[in-house]
């Protein structure tokens, strides 16, 4: 799981079937002051209702978005599964 | 799951059996900006995208789960047609 912040949103008309209802949000991974980008943006399903600036919890990985969001045979590769409250680093 | 510009088609007539049918096409992985990611890939298509068209595509096991044939030597698909995708770096503060 990594931190990511939420820059930017998506819309798609045309898209598989998994994606129907579901909210695609630009996330960009960044370090534990949650505004210091790491790499590049990338794509994530929303699970959480999470909105534009939120810190929020994401898992890239395709096994995790499945359990979370649908059937076994959804195409899904990266989930946002929680809206983070707060970071402490010492 | 990432964004990529088509930029044209690949046809292969000699193919694994489960790609039969399965359009593929050249793609560019870019952000949402359109600023290019890497190099270009190839990618299966089960949505008929055409070549110009901004498309979400995925790696990885989930790929192939895209396609009719779910267990398919596949490893990026493309799963949404984008209509329109922004982001803006006055968010990563965190002020909505």
């Amino acid at each position: 799981m990594i931190l990511c912040r939420v820059i930017g949103n998506s819309v798609a008309t045309v898209k598989h079937a998994c994606f129907d209802g579901k909210s695609v949000l630009v996330v960009q991974p960044v370090r534990g002051d949650g505004s210091t980008p790491i790499g590049k943006s990338f794509l994530s399903v929303d699970s959480v209702q999470a909105g534009v600036g939120d810190l929020v919890l994401c898992a890239r990985e395709g096994n995790t978005a499945r359990q979370i969001l649908g059937k076994d045979s959804d195409p899904l590769h990266s989930v946002i599964l929680g809206v983070v409250d707060t970071v402490n680093v010492d | 799951m990432q964004l990529a510009k088509v930029l044209g088609t690949v046809v292969a007539t000699m193919k694994h059996d489960s790609l039969t049918g399965v359009r593929l096409l050249l793609i560019q992985p870019q952000d949402e900006n359109g600023v290019p990611d890497g190099d270009a890939i190839v990618a299966a298509d089960p949505l008929q995208a055409g070549v110009g068209e901004l498309v979400e595509w995925t790696t990885g096991r989930e790929a192939a789960l895209a396609l009719p044939v779910t267990y398919s030597p596949v490893d990026a698909a493309v799963v949404r047609i984008v209509d329109h995708a922004w982001s803006d770096p006055k968010y990563l503060g965190g002020d909505r």
